[in-house]
């Protein structure tokens, strides 16, 4: 298999990538390559110029900032892995990456390039979505803040002008007392997810949930916030018939399938998968 | 279409070519420079056989292009053993266990071994399984494989 013809661009800083990117019709930027490669090996993408972000050393990086973490598009899903800084003040995003490919894709695979290829069942998106990340991209007229929620325009689809490219991500400051965990099932651990859940829980010094954040993958075209489960948290103590209610929730949302896993196997999923997330979470909120 | 000349390391051998923007690294490795231990499966990142080492990363070269490396150092499964008379120890324990039948993905595991065992010294067999994730074999049912590196393992401490 070979990818149809084009011509490779390297840069060495982002202010001559933005300048190719805006030169050149049909130009396609490349960061890990594990999901745009296949896609050309496959001929399903055939861009006429490549350009490589991967000699932008300015794009990869890990920041402790006073407004939280933020994390250069083009760091390895691998280097953020293995980041102690990130399982301190991120560890949802820690955990998400254990069920992201196999360590031969995350020692290339990119947070930017998952974020940016939006695949339904990714968890790296589903994450993103959980923390309300700010996804900062740029172009040659000036940098924007976008919101994940306004960030999917849909299936495998961002609201990324063609000209921009995703140059960061700002997770924020992780909220205090807080517990996360990252559940999914795959028919093999490392295969993509049916269904993924991401949940959040914050506690007050009185054990009352303050903040509940519940993402879900697998259940529509682009990550979606279970925000009526959310509701059913905040305010109340947490306990397991909280829990199994939160969870009923979860498994009443509508979701999409197919015939391989209809929707009704999803909302089952999504049941389970949340009453695992939230019980983790909760769990590790108390301690 | 261009093309674009590349200076890179394998297995200690520095070379220089020109190479096409779409030459993938498989190809590149196999065609260009006759390196033909690295197998080409499934060209498109899902069976793992064509897994080499990028400044001592396990990669797939099916999901590079030659164009990307240009000023890096690679290992393939030709600079594995110390000289033509010794294997390496993740070989050797792969023959005693018998961790390969037709050998088509061996390379690619042999080298994604390399750098889990580099990193994982004493690793237990559900960090091998994790590990071996990402490699496919239709053959053994994966347990000769993972006997082989468990041992490969115990003997690599010694």
């Amino acid at each position: 298999m070979k990818p149809s013809p084009f011509t490779y661009h390297a840069p060495r800083t982002l202010d001559e990538a933005l300048d190719l990117l805006a030169t050149f019709d049909n130009a396609r930027v490349l960061a890990g390559g594990q999901s745009l490669m296949p896609m050309m090996n496959y001929r399903v993408v055939q861009p006429e110029h490549l350009i490589d972000l991967g000699r932008i050393a300015e794009l990869a990086f890990i920041d402790d900032t006073p407004d939280g973490l933020k994390i250069g598009a083009m760091t390895t899903q691998r280097t953020i892995e293995r980041s102690a800084l990130v399982r301190e003040r991120c560890p949802l995003l820690t955990d998400a990456l254990f069920h992201v490919g196999h360590q031969q894709t995350r020692n290339r695979g990119t947070i930017g390039g998952s974020i940016c290829h939006l695949d339904p069942s990714a968890e790296l998106p589903v994450t993103a979505c959980a923390l309300d990340a700010v996804m900062i991209a740029a172009a040659k007229t000036g940098r924007r803040k976008i919101p994940f929620v306004d960030f999917p325009a849909g299936y495998l689809t961002s609201s990324l002008e063609p000209d921009e490219i995703l140059v960061a991500i700002d997770f924020g400051q992780w909220p205090q007392r807080a517990g996360s965990a990252f559940e999914e099932y795959a028919v093999r651990p490392a295969d993509f997810a049916i269904v993924a859940i991401a949940a959040v829980i914050a506690t007050d010094g009185d054990d009352i949930i303050t903040e509940a954040r519940i993402a879900a993958g697998g259940i529509a075209p682009v990550p979606t916030r279970l925000t009526g489960v959310e509701d059913i948290l905040k305010g109340q103590r947490p306990s397991d018939a909280l829990v199994k209610r939160a969870a009923a929730a979860a498994a009443a949302v509508p979701a999409e399938g197919d015939d391989a896993n209809p929707p009704e196997y999803r909302q089952e999923l999504a049941g389970h998968l949340t009453q695992r997330a939230l019980t983790k979470a909760v769990r590790r909120a108390q301690t | 279409m261009s093309t674009h000349e590349i200076s890179i390391t394998v297995n200690g051998t520095a070379y220089t070519r020109t190479v096409d923007s779409r030459l993938h690294l498989a190809d590149f490795l196999r065609q260009e420079l006759g390196l033909t231990g690295t197998h080409i499966g499934c060209e498109h990142g899902v069976c793992g056989a064509c897994t080499i080492l990028l400044d001592g990363a396990a990669v797939r070269s099916c999901l590079l292009f030659a164009a990307q490396v240009d000023g890096h150092s690679l290992e393939t499964v030709e600079g594995l053993a110390p000289d033509p008379e010794h294997l390496h120890p993740l070989q050797e324990a792969m023959r005693d266990c018998h961790g390969l039948q037709c050998g088509y993905c061996t390379p690619g595991i042999l080298m994604t071994m390399k750098a889990f065992l580099e990193e994982t010294a004493s690793p237990d067999e559900a960090q091998v399984r994790e590990a071996l994730s990402g490699n496919l074999c239709r053959c053994t049912g994966y347990q000769h494989i993972v006997d082989a590196v468990l041992l490969a393992a115990e003997r690599w401490r010694r």
